[in-house]
């Protein structure tokens, strides 16, 4: 089975989908909690997954980075592209 | 050889969810020290620690933070303290780093920061026992090799370790006279990925990501089953705290009137007598009939919290907190209340953002809190027919229910509304973003659970046990002088101070339906709320015990009381702003009386237009 890369944002991450991140728009979000996103995993080049959405509109997100399970609202979702792998 | 330090001051410090508690309850056993840093509400938890050559070292459990640019009190405490800043903390002498063996890349970061500090550090490499049933290899020799730094593998709740760790921190104390911080400002992103490089380094092998977690998650964060088992969980928990602290909650209040009746029994008619039987064995009751709830509220939180289900119950809630300006984190805080408030304020400590901290604290007495439900119960058992009502002939719920259970919700929709409207006024500010991390679930350790809620329970004795004990003393003799003369024919209450602070307020009340008796009765009631009833049984000059006052009042009141009278005064106990202990905690969680104040004017006009609403509308329907 042959695979494609899918640019994306991580909002829209189907789960259960491996993908890794290739940006983050730290210009969208205050100094301190671009500095939170590092410090819990957040970083380009590290590999996500989307687990879970919430109840009630899906939000906020459920996400693993790495070795950890992270919860964000989708707005700060918006500002993490990512390459998807998804099966051709 | 240097000469060794009189008495050495260690620190644990570590990520949130290291298992940092447990393993300083591990260290130090539950002869601990808890108190305030000075100026802020952040706890101070030390402890002595015992090193295997027979010296003692001070030990202190630090807040638990991702890094040393804070963003909380908690978060500056522990930066502050590393670094020496902290004023009146003595300056550490070593640092033991407590990092979780299964989440190794991000957790390494934080040592890495630390170790720039040049101060001597040791690092705790917890839950060993975890990573390995994940099938995770950590070689804790190669990680001690790349460090420079003494490296223990250590499971704090299997007590696996703590010699060597011990041994460790000797070894350093002796070894590395204490070197002055340097504090420099990291570049995070760069330690990062040299601690993602170590940590891929010295990991064997890496097993499945925490399988468990993964199962659990999929069921508590399901579209469907995870609302349901919150649901769950938050009904085992009312049931909990109002069924089963039933019984010990009536041992108590006999106690209480056991010791009263000898007393009486004991002592000659006059005001010392007065003082110990209703003052002083009066005031001791209304701290100790609440604790059984608490301290079943307490066991439920602290599980949740260390099973790794709080976070989940947050993620849950956020959507919704948001729509009001609020944060995931404020529910546990709120739900709390429903036992009581003061339990439930001191609860916020956990959400960082001082604006919603605050926002969380105001509205937390909305939540219809155990005090409340005697007043409820007299007045609805009055004016509320014990009919069942339903539709298509089903009659399924009872009316008296329906009204206590609309009563809740008026103060939950209270709430919300009060929470949105103060984020649009006086807490106004950007809202910030819900980001934290999910810890994987543990089984709760019944040593954690123990020390916890014996540190809870003694901080809410010394917190409103202390306030409601005064109160309740400072109101007894406020209604006990100045005596009325001997033809005086009405009750003595009248006459009293407190009696005629009630009479001053009566034209305030009078447009809201509520009459004399109403106005006598609210004063005393600032004690605990509950207290208004048994106030309203001396008003009406009831003989008797408390037991037999309620049955008594409610005969009395449906003769004395119009339907909207009572009705509108539901409507204030909604908000009822008079309870002296909330006010009190939240002056201490606030830092100042200007908070309080401007809690008890919003409630108070909250209370005064709901019960005067209520009231002209079934003046005009009835």
């Amino acid at each position: 089975m042959t695979s494609a890369r899918l640019a994306l944002l991580l909002e829209h991450l189907p789960a259960g989908t491996p993908a890794t991140i290739t940006a983050i728009d730290r210009g969208g979000i205050d100094p301190h909690t671009a500095q939170r996103l590092h410090e819990l995993g957040f970083d380009e080049g590290v590999d996500v997954e989307l687990l879970h959405r919430a109840p009630f509109g899906g939000d906020p997100l459920a996400v693993r980075v790495g070795n950890m399970v992270v919860a964000l609202r989708r707005s700060m979702a918006r500002l993490i592209e990512i390459d998807a792998v998804t099966p051709a | 050889m240097t000469v060794p330090l009189a008495n050495p001051v260690v620190a644990l410090v570590g990520n949130p969810n290291a298992g940092k508690t447990s393993l300083f309850n591990a260290l130090t056993g539950s002869r601990q020290k808890v108190g305030n840093y000075p100026g802020v509400t952040v706890e101070r938890k030390a402890g002595r620690l015992a090193m295997p050559d027979g010296r003692t070292a001070e030990l202190i459990d630090l807040p638990g933070t991702y890094s040393l640019t804070p963003r909380s009190p908690d978060e500056a405490v522990t930066r502050d303290a590393v670094l020496g800043a902290l004023p009146g903390e003595k300056r550490l002498d070593a640092i033991i780093a407590v990092v979780d063996a299964t989440n190794l890349r991000n957790h390494l970061r934080f040592v890495l920061e630390l170790r720039r500090l040049g101060l001597p550090l040791i690092v705790a490499l917890n839950m060993v026992d975890l990573a390995e049933r994940d099938g995770t290899t950590i070689d804790a020799a190669q990680l001690a090799t790349i460090l420079g730094l003494p490296v223990i593998a250590t499971v704090a709740v299997r007590r696996r370790g703590l010699e060597a760790l011990g041994e460790a921190v000797a070894a350093t104390l002796r070894n590395t006279p204490a070197r002055a911080a340097d504090a420099g400002e990291a570049d995070i992103r760069l330690l990062q990925r040299e601690a993602r490089a170590i940590a891929d380094t010295v990991t064997l092998s890496q097993g499945a990501r925490r399988r468990w977690s993964a199962r659990l998650d999929a069921v508590a964060l399901h579209p469907v089953a995870g609302p349901l088992l919150l649901a769950v969980l938050l009904f085992a928990m009312f049931q909990g705290v109002f069924a089963w602290a039933e019984a010990p909650m009536q041992w108590l209040a006999s106690l209480v009137i056991a010791g009263q009746n000898a007393a009486t029994a004991a002592l000659p008619d006059g005001v010392w007598r007065s003082l110990i039987v209703d003052g002083v064995l009066g005031g001791v009751g209304a701290v100790v009939v609440f604790l059984p709830q608490i301290l079943i509220l307490f066991f439920f939180i602290l599980c949740l919290e260390q099973s790794g289900y709080m976070v989940r119950a947050a993620f849950l809630m956020d959507k919704m907190m948001a729509s009001v300006g609020l944060n995931g984190r404020a529910f546990i805080p709120l739900i709390s209340s429903f036992a009581c408030a003061v339990p439930g304020i001191m609860a916020t400590r956990t959400i960082d953002s001082p604006k919603d901290r605050l926002t969380t604290i105001l509205i937390a007495p909305l939540m219809t809190c155990s005090a409340r439900l005697p007043v409820y119960a007299v007045v609805i058992g009055a004016f509320i027919p014990a009919t069942r009502v339903g539709w298509f002939g089903l009659k399924i719920f009872g009316l008296q229910g329906l009204v206590l259970f609309g009563l809740y919700v008026a103060g939950v929709v209270g709430a919300l509304v009060a929470a949105w409207a103060l984020r649009h006024t006086v807490t106004k500010g950007p809202s910030p973003t819900f980001l934290m991390e999910m810890p994987k679930y543990q089984w709760p350790e019944p040593r954690d659970i123990g020390i916890g809620l014996y540190q809870r329970a003694k901080a809410f004795v010394a917190r409103a046990g202390g306030i409601i004990l005064l109160s309740t003393i400072a109101l007894w003799a406020l209604a006990t002088w100045p005596k009325p003369p001997a033809d005086w024919d009405r009750p003595a209450l009248e006459y009293s101070f407190a009696g005629r602070i009630g009479l001053a307020l009566e034209p305030v009340f009078r447009p809201i339906g509520f009459n004399k008796e109403i106005a006598l009765a609210l004063v005393p009631g600032m004690a605990a709320r509950e207290v208004a009833v048994s106030a309203l049984g001396t008003v009406y000059s009831l003989q008797g015990t408390d037991a037999d006052h309620s049955a008594g009042l409610i005969e009395k009141l449906r003769g004395q009381w119009e339907l909207p009278t009572a009705l509108a005064f539901l409507a204030w106990f909604v908000f009822a702003p008079q309870c002296i202990s909330t006010l009190a905690v939240t002056r201490r969680e606030t830092g100042g009386w200007a908070w309080p104040a401007f809690m008890f004017t919003y409630l108070f006009a909250a209370a005064y237009v709901a019960a005067g609403v209520t009231y002209w509308t079934a003046k005009a329907l009835l």
